[in-house]
């Protein structure tokens, strides 16, 4: 952990879609490997070694540079019990913690009302893309969906500058909420005014921006250069969360998964240097995690659903190294041809709500879980 | 006049998904008795041409693990159907049957639950909680095909009290059980694992060797009970009218609060209610008869403007007005997931008690998604809609600012706005003086603007 005085800031980043665990840090030395992956195993002379055991895909050499310099961490085997295999039930559980019921609380909506609980600050926390994610959603607390930073806001469709400006200036009037027009008139008059500070804050951050960093143009990249963006502005935002996929690599997986690992490494990297060359890096930490990992036997061309993934957890708080351990890959200790999980992913966040956020994580997680110490 | 087609557009807010004026006035000429008789009759009218839509989408046949495409099809029926109220029932009982697509990771066997409720949505509500019991998106969802004889899953009995007919307090925990133990056996045939390129049809089955045969003692009966004889006894309990009422005066008439609070919140307007649920046990469960009661009383007449849309309001009656939407053009994907940008993902409700509706619709990232999904639809004057509301006001000469907005206010609704954003909208209005036709290009887009500044209202919010 730092010891400067900047608020704690972290970017989720969700492989969507099930990332294969198995391709992505590799056993290279379990005879295992090779046997389970007649197809979609990777060569031997490709794989970017790491240590005696283990080695990263082909496509993640910028994640080495990053875990060579000590700020990348990598948790094993990590899951909860019975996974359902299903994407949506999966993703519901990791945004929820809810593994047994379906809940409806995102656990990074109640990590930002414990920040904010007055909500003094619209823009707390920020999600990339079109939709919410369940994940920081919780009601009466306030989410900015930034689908591209640079069109967001209010009537964006008018083309005209100077006559959307004077719409807004009419839409900020008609939402003064008038006392009398009764409480959900009102309620509907603060949260109208609600979005348009926040797309006011945010408008704020292309222009401060300028970088010597040229991000690729990948959704990704994109994405984590507004979210570099928004953070540069320093606006107090302290939650960013965005997704990039489809890992759901059922079929033709050899160059599917090659190439979004490319994207979402060189993308990462790009994030870091970004923060590095403005100096803006020591207060941000980005976790990936994906709803499972996939089937240890692959089907011919790809592999299909599995259970334990790993997370990984970057920057430069970050203590970089392995945590827990790979699960086994002999047949009798898989769960019905997947690895097992050995790390409930609520001690993963727990770690990160309680030595990241300094918040207490067990009404948050839903009870207390073994934490992986990588921060 | 003006009374009626305020009258007729609010009907067919609630009854359907608005209506464009020429439809507002034709139906106005008929009647308003007339129209509920019409939309009562879904029948006499067309309905969504699955098979067109099937045409330009094949890959929508059997979309299996793919979300997308499955909300597209729904969509296709809610933006094209003449059987307006039909289609708004599907809409309410998803709402009440919530079933979510992300735990079944089954997208056609959600399509398939939602066609379900087109075909019996209107019909006995009895026979309803039968098919839905047969319904294998239901079993799988809450989990009958693990509700066995030796082993019994109490999630399908319980939430058919809970939500889908008495409401809490209304049983006991004994009778969540000995339900349950009621359906055991009605679980989903040869439940075949995924392979690599999705999954398998589900069938119901009937599994008599998996059924408990025991004596089973429910809300005060005893006997042998299977599934049937249990929906009978709870069809019979006044809790359960009281409840399907609750939920009717909650989408159709006017905002109530959240069903977990149904129990020690009395209705808004019980006298409604108790009407409501009077004609539901009076006509042996028919909801057509339960609907004609609610869409002919006065506290349904009255209760203009008491809701917030709904996001499938907001985007099918958006997309509805604009028109253009007609053909199954591509896109239509993309556009069915707009809903769930505002909230509402169909097909995939949050939980099994459904959304939650009124004011709790609104956040400030929803709220900005449904001001502009509306505002760049709506401000799109090549659109037939918009063209047409352009060619109202045409005919209407000169306008000055005054009935200029007056004018676009009534066109979008009518709408009730007055005091300081009528004020506003005058004001805004006023900038650029009357409102001419001698460049038209000029004065659509002027009316453009101004329908847009309209749809950015927090009045348009309401339905």
């Amino acid at each position: 952990m730092t010891t400067n005085k900047k608020d704690p800031v972290l970017v989720v980043l969700q492989l969507s879609g099930g990332n294969d665990y198995l391709n992505t840090v590799i056993p290279y030395t379990d005879p295992l490997y090779k046997d389970n992956r007649p197809t979609v195993g990777i060569a031997d002379e490709e794989i970017i070694r790491i240590n005696d055991e283990l080695g990263f895909h082909p496509s993640m050499r910028v994640m080495q540079e990053i875990f060579d310099r000590g700020e990348l961490a990598v948790i094993h085997g990590v899951g909860y019990p019975d996974s359902p295999r299903s994407h949506f039930r999966s993703m519901d559980i990791w945004h929820t913690c809810e593994p047994d019921k379906v809940g409806t609380e995102g656990w990074l909506g109640l990590a930002a009302r414990d920040i904010d609980p007055r909500k003094e600050n619209v823009v707390t926390t920020v999600s990339m893309g079109p939709s919410m994610f369940r994940a920081v959603s919780v009601p009466g607390v306030p989410v900015a969906a930034v689908d591209g930073l640079d069109s967001y806001g209010l009537l964006t469709g008018i083309s005209s500058e100077e006559q959307r400006l004077k719409i807004l200036d009419r839409f900020t009037q008609m939402y003064t909420p008038t006392i009398g027009s009764g409480a959900v008139m009102e309620f509907l008059g603060e949260t109208g005014l609600e979005a348009m500070q926040g797309a006011d804050i945010l408008k704020v951050a292309p222009g401060m921006y300028s970088s010597s960093i040229e991000y690729a143009d990948t959704p990704i990249a994109r994405k984590l250069k507004d979210v570099a963006r928004i953070h540069l502005a320093d606006l107090g935002t302290r939650i960013f969360y965005c997704d990039y996929g489809s890992f759901d690599s059922h079929a033709n997986q050899v160059g599917m998964h090659a190439g979004l690992w490319s994207d979402v490494s060189a993308a990462v990297g790009d994030f870091f240097a970004d923060l590095k060359e403005h100096d803006a890096a020591d207060n941000v930490i980005m976790i990936m995690f994906s709803e499972f990992g996939r089937r240890v036997r692959d089907n011919g061309s790809g592999t299909d659903h599995g259970a334990a993934g790993a997370a990984f957890a970057l920057g430069e708080p970050v203590k970089g190294g392995f945590y827990g351990e790979y699960p086994s890959r002999k047949a009798e200790d898989l769960s019905q041809g997947d690895l097992a999980p050995n790390l409930d992913f609520r001690g993963f966040y727990a770690t990160v709500l309680e030595d990241w956020m300094g918040l207490d994580a067990k009404p948050i997680v839903k009870g207390e879980f073994e934490k992986p110490k990588f921060l | 006049m003006a009374e009626d087609i305020a009258l007729m557009a609010h009907l067919m807010r609630r009854a359907g998904f608005g209506a464009t004026r020429e439809e507002l006035e034709e139906r106005a000429e008929k009647g308003y008795d007339a129209t509920v008789e019409e939309l009562l009759a879904p029948d006499s009218v067309v309905g969504a041409d699955r098979y067109e839509f099937l045409r330009y989408h094949p890959s929508f046949w059997k979309p299996i693990t793919s979300p997308g495409m499955g909300a597209a099809a729904w969509v296709h029926n809610l933006m094209n159907t003449e059987r307006v109220l039909e289609e708004k029932m599907v809409l309410f009982w998803h709402q009440v049957f919530a079933t979510g697509g992300s735990k079944l990771d089954h997208w056609h066997e959600m399509v398939n639950q939602v066609d379900m409720f087109r075909q019996y949505g209107m019909g006995n509500y009895r026979e309803l909680l039968v098919q839905l019991a047969k319904n294998p998106a239901m079993i799988y969802w809450l989990d009958n095909c693990d509700n066995h004889v030796y082993a019994v899953n109490e999630n399908w009995g319980r939430e058919l009290l809970e939500l889908f007919s008495m409401g809490v307090g209304n049983y006991t925990e004994d009778d969540v059980r000995e339900c349950s133990r009621a359906f055991t056996g009605w679980t989903i045939a040869a439940s075949l694992p995924r392979n690599a390129h999705g999954r398998y049809d589900w069938e119901f089955e009937y599994q008599d060797e998996d059924h408990d045969e025991g004596e089973k003692t429910f809300l005060g009966h005893t006997g042998n009970f299977n599934g049937e004889d249990i929906i009978d006894i709870v069809c019979a309990q006044p809790a359960t009218a009281n409840f399907i009422a609750r939920h009717l005066y909650n989408f159709f008439v006017a905002d109530e609060p959240q069903v977990p609070a149904w129990l020690d919140t009395p209705p808004r307007d019980p006298e409604a209610i108790e009407t409501l649920a009077k004609a539901f046990v009076d006509s042996g469960y028919e909801m057509t008869e339960t609907l004609r009661v609610l869409l002919k009383s006065d506290f349904f007449k009255e209760a203009r403007f008491a809701k917030i849309k709904s996001p499938a309001e907001v985007m099918v009656g958006t997309l509805r007005m604009v028109g253009g939407y007609k053909f199954p053009a591509p896109g239509i994907g993309n556009l069915s997931k707009e809903a769930g940008y505002m909230g509402q993902e169909l097909l995939n409700p949050p939980s099994v008690e459904g959304w939650h509706t009124g004011a709790e619709w609104i956040n400030s990232g929803t709220l900005m998604k449904r001001i502009n999904f509306v505002a760049d639809r709506i401000g799109d004057t090549s659109k037939p809609g918009v063209r047409a509301i352009v060619n109202r006001l045409k005919a209407r000469g000169d306008l000055e600012p005054e009935a200029f907005v007056d004018a676009c206010l009534d066109l979008m609704g009518p709408m009730i706005v007055d005091g300081d954003n009528r004020r506003q909208l005058v004001t805004h209005a006023r900038e650029t003086g009357t409102l001419t036709w001698m460049d038209d290009a000029q004065a659509s887009a002027r009316v453009g603007e101004m329908l847009q500044l309209v749809v950015s209202l927090r009045e348009y919010q309401y339905a």
